[in-house]
């Protein structure tokens, strides 16, 4: 068990390694480089003066040389300058990741817990009025664009009936605790969570009422039945935790679209994370910080991996002792 | 004066609504057993035998499914008319059940001692710890070894003997008055089934459980039960002592049964009958129910009778019935 623990552990390295130096290429292949960047900055610049702001920042050493210097950088904490809002990347980023974690990890775990519960109730009456307000909502989940939910929430619970907060992520002006500041990100937080959550509450919903559908009509179940356990606890003890494997293998894998959907909320809430950052790069041109936010998002997806495997394992004793 | 049987089922009635109507899956079904005997249900496949078994756990499928009319006695305490909560305290604790799939019949994300405590602290009122220990013991009686340690296994590090056993183990944990067993050994290698019969027949002797084997095996009947009813399209057809139904079947279709197993004949009958197969199928469960006898079409004996009337059950010395025409024809 140990061993394929760090199996994984060993693959999602390589896996980021292979990030760096794909961003590497990137950055590279991207028009313009960090002299141009510079040279504009000045007002532009004569060759000469090129010649020496490339040497200055290594730009005339062989590839292969700036290559090794980038992921040695890289797996330093140095993921470059941004000229743009001139400060290093690495630090703008650990500023907005807390952010879009927040914002990305409540948005999951809502999409989950709402799921999972939405999915168990419809599957135990499969006509009933639960059954058909889960189909109609993962309808909506799936057709409804991200952008659009967000907006209409706006629309009706800030403006029409103003229960939460328009934008941002606290309140300037607020004073008091910790625990005053918490109550107010959270009261900012809503709005953006069930505007994400949405789209995967309808997937988790769906694929959990499908699971639970087939496991309620397996053997083991008529056993637990015939045991005399009440319906609660064949549903929750002997069903759920059969059923919850699919689920929580597609919530590992959505877990990268979560995180691209937190761009299109952040920026519709002005929620000040790595999302809106990235739109601002995308828009600016600033390569390293457009790369950054690569690099910070394929880490959090891996280590999102790790977890779920370590989730799957815990709630399945035969991927725990290896047999088929 | 005899003993009250442990378990009273009286014209039990179980009725399937299927696309083209409602169908009686048990017709009219009377048998009773007492406690420590052993009574085998034979018949071939969709029969009836498995929803004999269900509406006495009360586990009929619902919402397809419905106990129409009769009684199941246990004890004297009419099963079909107790609520809900009543039935669930007799599951698994006066009456339980073994599964013809011990490979999907225990649940693959607990160990088997899990699963067997769970049982013990459901009905017999007992802390984790007692269940436990409890659940060990009840490993060691149905003979698997080192039991200490195997509690902690998942049913997929087990084969399907073992399985099988822990079944065996948790519908027996809480020493039930009557102990189903649907094909207990189907899904099992021959070695492995003649195990579990010794095991069956020794447990049944130290812990006097009555015990409703259901098979299609006429030698495990011959082997394990002293009662034995043959059903065919929901309803008994005979009913009797196993020599005396085995030596003078008084239905043509026991007859057919027992002639498929020609060392069975040759050993327990003077004589050896016709080694004719049962030909045909048993009729579609739209056919259940009408009022004819339902073998007539693969029966050599019908006549137009047979056809327009159900035979009703005839009495043929001690506890030999029989629901045939020409039940005196048949032997
Ligand atoms: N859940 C169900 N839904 C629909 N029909 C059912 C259901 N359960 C049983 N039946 C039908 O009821 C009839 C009797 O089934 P039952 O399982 O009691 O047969 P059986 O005698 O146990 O057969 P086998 O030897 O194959 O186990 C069959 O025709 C079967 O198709
Ligand atoms: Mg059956």
């Amino acid at each position: 068990m140990m061993f394929t623990i760090l199996q994984k552990v060993a693959y999602s390295g390589l896996l980021l390694l292979a990030v760096i130096v794909l961003n590497f290429f990137l950055l590279h292949a991207a028009p313009g480089d960090v002299a141009d960047t510079i040279a504009q900055s000045m007002g532009g610049a004569d060759a000469e003066t090129m010649e020496r702001i490339r040497a200055d920042y290594g730009l005339d050493l062989p590839l292969w040389q700036q290559l090794l210097e980038y992921v040695t950088g890289v797996l330093h904490g140095d993921l470059g300058y941004s000229f743009f809002f001139n400060v290093p990347v690495t630090e703008l980023l650990l500023e907005r990741l807390p952010a879009t974690l927040l914002l990305v990890i409540t948005a999951q775990l809502l999409a989950l817990t709402v799921g999972v519960l939405l999915g168990v109730i419809s599957a135990r009456r499969p006509n009933g009025l639960a059954s058909h307000f889960v189909t109609l909502l993962a309808l909506f989940g799936y057709s409804a664009p991200v952008f659009w939910t967000g907006i209409m929430l706006l629309i009706v619970f800030s403006l029409m009936v103003p229960i939460f907060p328009v934008a941002g992520m606290s309140d300037a002006t607020l004073t008091g605790g910790w625990w005053a500041h918490a109550v107010d990100v959270a009261h900012h937080l809503v709005l953006p969570a069930i505007t994400l959550a949405s789209i995967f509450l309808a997937l988790y919903s769906r694929l959990c009422r499908a699971s639970m559908l087939e496991v309620l009509g397996s053997d083991y179940i008529r056993t637990a039945k015939a045991k005399g356990l009440s319906e609660g606890q064949v549903v929750v003890k002997h069903a759920l935790k059969n059923a919850l494997s699919p689920v929580v293998t597609l919530a590992g894998l959505q877990f990268s679209a979560v995180v691209s959907g937190a761009v299109l909320v952040e920026t519709v809430f002005s929620w000040p994370g790595l999302g809106t950052l990235a739109l601002q790069s995308i828009i600016a041109r600033d390569t390293p910080t457009i790369l950054g936010i690569l690099f910070f998002s394929s880490l959090v997806v891996v280590v999102v991996n790790l977890i779920t495997d370590m989730v799957l394992r815990l709630i399945d004793p035969r991927i725990r002792t290896g047999v088929a | 004066m005899p003993p009250d049987p442990i378990l009273e089922v009286k014209g039990l009635r179980v009725e399937l609504s299927t696309r083209s109507g409602t169908v009686p899956v048990l017709d009219d079904l009377s048998f009773s057993i007492d406690a420590g005997e052993t009574l085998a249900f034979v018949g071939e496949s969709g029969c009836g035998k498995s929803m004999t078994a269900l509406a006495v756990m009360g586990l009929v499928p619902h919402p397809i499914g419905r106990i129409a009319s009769g009684s199941i006695r246990l004890a004297g305490e009419d099963l079909t008319r107790v609520p809900e909560k009543r039935m669930r305290a007799v599951r698994g604790n006066d009456v339980s059940m073994i599964f013809q799939e011990p490979m999907t019949a225990l649940n693959p994300v607990y160990t088997a001692g899990e699963q067997i405590a769970e049982s013990l602290r459901r009905h017999q009122d007992m802390g984790r710890r007692a269940a436990w220990e409890h659940a060990i013991e009840m490993l060691a009686a149905v003979g698997i070894p080192d039991p200490r340690g195997r509690a902690s296994a998942y049913p997929h590090q087990m084969s399907g003997g073992q399985r099988q056993r822990v079944m065996i183990a948790m519908a027996l944990a809480c020493r039930p008055k009557v102990l189903i067993a649907d094909e207990p050994t189907t899904a099992l290698d021959v070695t492995v089934q003649a195990q579990i019969f010794e095991l069956l027949k020794d447990l049944r002797r130290e812990t006097g459980t009555a015990l409703i084997l259901i098979t299609h095996d006429m030698g495990v009947v011959a082997e394990m039960a002293e009662r034995m009813i043959v059903m065919y399209a929901g309803r008994k057809v005979e009913d009797g002592m196993v020599t005396d139904v085995i030596a003078e079947p008084k239905h043509p279709y026991t007859r057919g049964l027992i002639s498929c197993v020609p060392h069975l004949a040759e050993v327990l009958t003077e004589e050896r009958p016709d080694l004719t197969e049962v030909p045909g199928v048993v009729p579609p469960l739209t056919q259940f129910g009408r009022d004819m006898c339902l073998f007539s079409s693969r029966c050599p004996l019908a006549d137009d009778k047979c056809w327009e009337e159900r035979p009703p059950e005839r009495r043929f010395g001690a506890g030999h019935v029989a629901a045939c025409w020409h039940a005196e024809e048949v032997s």
